[in-house]
């Protein structure tokens, strides 16, 4: 401290001088942090911006076309396909893991012998990488060496061994369930710190007053968990419309390309055709989604709790 | 009379509850397990369709020694994988450490604007900008690293990490600095000796959010490992996985699964409490 005292100019009241010149050493913490979202986020952001505006071929010359990307997504079918299938899987695979982590948060909430085996057991799957359980639903799914169609078989339920993959509907009702069977006990750990924050007082002076669980689970649960069901919510959305590991990693995309989410033809677009300024593009767009459903986040976050 | 039946019942209504429990729990155990055990079958019976999960003929580590023979092997995907999460956790630790006492702790220009920017990169999907990573990657010389996929990671979590230390810091006393700095004490030595020890439960939280997100991560592993010797495990597997290395064989998927799950598993259960911590901070926030 004396230090930096003696070289201050004499004419400031050193304290404050000292004091200031402690507080700019901030900067000096935060700087690596800065550095690297700068480096890895706010130039790439910025440069997807630019690229969308260029014809950039992975070798050779980029020339800059204006919009003419934009008008091209318009006119791709494919792409508008990608998205609407990606908007049906988000709705049904959201839909699916509310139905199921909601009464499992509603079990664990209990205590009761157990209860730690439990949550910790619906939790586990949870843990390992989306990569790992597509390899392992890839294999229980398989229709020669893996679990499914050969115990239905076993089972007399089929009269042969059905490839599951084969065909849109159970391909991607198979997805479902993974991803519920990956994704449940997240959500009802969310779930569940939003159950623990409702005082139990509120419950008990229910019940006194005669209300049923169902009455109270309506008139004080669900009001009161509101952020909560909306964070869980806005993760499940979020991560959905991004998909992209099962179905590269299950399905390639098939059958006959039926299951190409967008994220996967922002993938194929700018990674198998190397054509990155319409990747760009792509990417803009699927950008501006995903902010638009932040904010709309952020609005429901920010209202007062049980209130409309 | 009527208090024995509503007990008889309420034991009933325990032991149905109890039920529907274990039942649950091994659904969602079954498929873990599952791997787990047929991964030990010898190769000519994980061929088969695992019923039962368990090895009949004997347990064995053949599959393991087959995932091997694939590519360049498994230990040098694994060593990859080991690199890359450890040095996210290392890098995620210092550089969020750092930015969470910063933003705690000092005031200076800018401070909020960083803050916010910083944490808002959260909304930005990083898929949608993967190209110009790969080309920044490139400019700079880390194009197909280990080191690359490193910075990348750590700036993934950056948000994360700054959001929980930053609240670390900020429940320490002003008063414990205090009476540090009356002792001399430096801004280093206050920062390792003094803050340190007390914000360790937020450090251990970020760290495992840190490795299980390297771990696990796979699109841009997959964008910015082309070389094939700089394959993390999910490349390699998946690259096995889809017979790039000649027919599938599944003995040696579920054993590559199982490598790839197990470290998660046992990191989870060690550190339940943290994670269970992390995912609250988030919530709650």
């Amino acid at each position: 401290m004396t230090s930096i005292a003696t070289i201050t100019t004499p004419a400031r009241p050193r304290k404050l001088v000292g004091a200031g010149r402690r507080q700019w050493i901030g900067l000096l913490y935060v700087a690596p942090a800065v550095a690297l979202v700068v480096v890895f986020f706010i130039i790439p952001l910025c440069m997807t911006a630019w690229m969308s505006l260029h014809n950039w071929p992975l070798m050779g010359v980029h020339r800059f076309i204006g919009l003419d990307n934009y008008w091209a997504i318009l006119r791709d079918t494919r792409f508008w396909n990608a998205l609407r299938f990606t908007g049906y899987y988000t709705v049904i695979v959201t839909i699916a893991i509310f139905a199921v982590a909601f009464p499992l948060a509603l079990f664990i909430e209990r205590p009761r012998p157990l209860t730690g085996f439990y949550r910790t057991s619906f939790f586990m799957p949870a843990v390992i990488g989306f990569a790992s359980a597509s390899l392992l639903w890839s294999w229980l799914l398989n229709v020669d060496a893996g679990l499914f169609s050969p115990a239905a078989f076993e089972l007399g339920l089929t009269e042969k061994k059905v490839n599951l993959l084969a065909t849109f509907q159970p391909a991607f009702w198979s997805i479902i369930a993974m991803v519920v069977w990956k994704v449940a006990g997240f959500t009802m750990i969310i779930l569940m710190t939003g159950l623990q924050s409702i005082p139990p007082d509120l419950q008990e002076a229910a019940m006194i007053d005669g209300a049923g669980p169902f009455a109270r689970f309506r008139a004080i649960t669900l009001p009161l968990m509101r952020r909560t069901l909306a964070l869980a919510l806005i993760l499940s959305v979020a991560g959905s419309v991004l998909a992209f590991d099962q179905f590269y990693i299950i399905l390639r995309g098939g059958p006959r390309n039926q299951t190409l989410t967008a994220v996967y033809w922002i993938f194929n677009q700018s990674f198998v055709s190397f054509k990155l300024g319409y990747g760009a593009a792509l990417s803009m767009v699927l950008l501006v989604i995903l902010v638009a459903l932040s904010l709309i986040q952020l609005r429901l976050l920010r209202q007062p709790e049980g209130v409309d | 009379m009527a208090q024995a039946m509503s007990r008889k019942s309420r034991i009933g209504t325990q032991i149905a509850e109890h039920a529907t429990g274990i039942v649950a729990s091994l659904l969602f155990l079954a498929p873990i397990v599952w791997t787990v055990l047929s991964a030990f079958k010898p190769a000519q019976e994980a061929r088969k369709p695992p019923l039962p999960p368990w090895p009949t003929t004997g347990f064995s580590v053949e599959n393991y020694a087959t995932l091997n023979t694939f590519g360049d092997g498994l230990w040098l995907p694994m060593q990859n994988s080991i690199y890359v999460s450890v040095m996210t956790v290392v890098l995620s630790v210092i550089v969020g450490v750092l930015a969470g006492y910063g933003f705690s702790r000092f005031r200076f220009p800018l401070k909020n604007l960083l803050f916010v920017v910083i944490l808002s990169t959260i909304m930005i999907p990083f898929q949608s900008i993967l190209t110009p990573i790969f080309l920044v990657l490139t400019k700079i010389g880390l194009h197909n690293t280990l080191t690359g996929l490193v910075c990348v990671y750590v700036t993934l979590q950056l948000p994360f990490s700054i959001f929980m230390m930053r609240n670390a810091f900020d429940a320490v006393p002003r008063e414990i600095e205090e009476a540090a700095r009356m002792d001399g004490a430096n801004n280093v030595t206050m920062l390792l000796r003094v803050m340190l020890p007390l914000v360790w439960p937020g450090i251990v939280t970020i760290a495992l959010f840190a490795f299980l997100g390297a771990w696990n991560e796979f699109l841009a592993a997959l964008v910015l490992m082309t070389d094939q010797s700089k394959f993390t495990l999910p490349i390699m597997m998946t690259a096995l996985q889809s017979g790039r290395f000649g027919a599938i064989d599944w003995g040696a998927v579920q054993a590559g699964v199982t490598v790839m799950m197990v470290p998660c598993l046992v990191l989870f259960l060690l550190l339940q409490r943290f994670y269970i911590r992390g995912l609250m901070a988030g919530a709650v926030k």
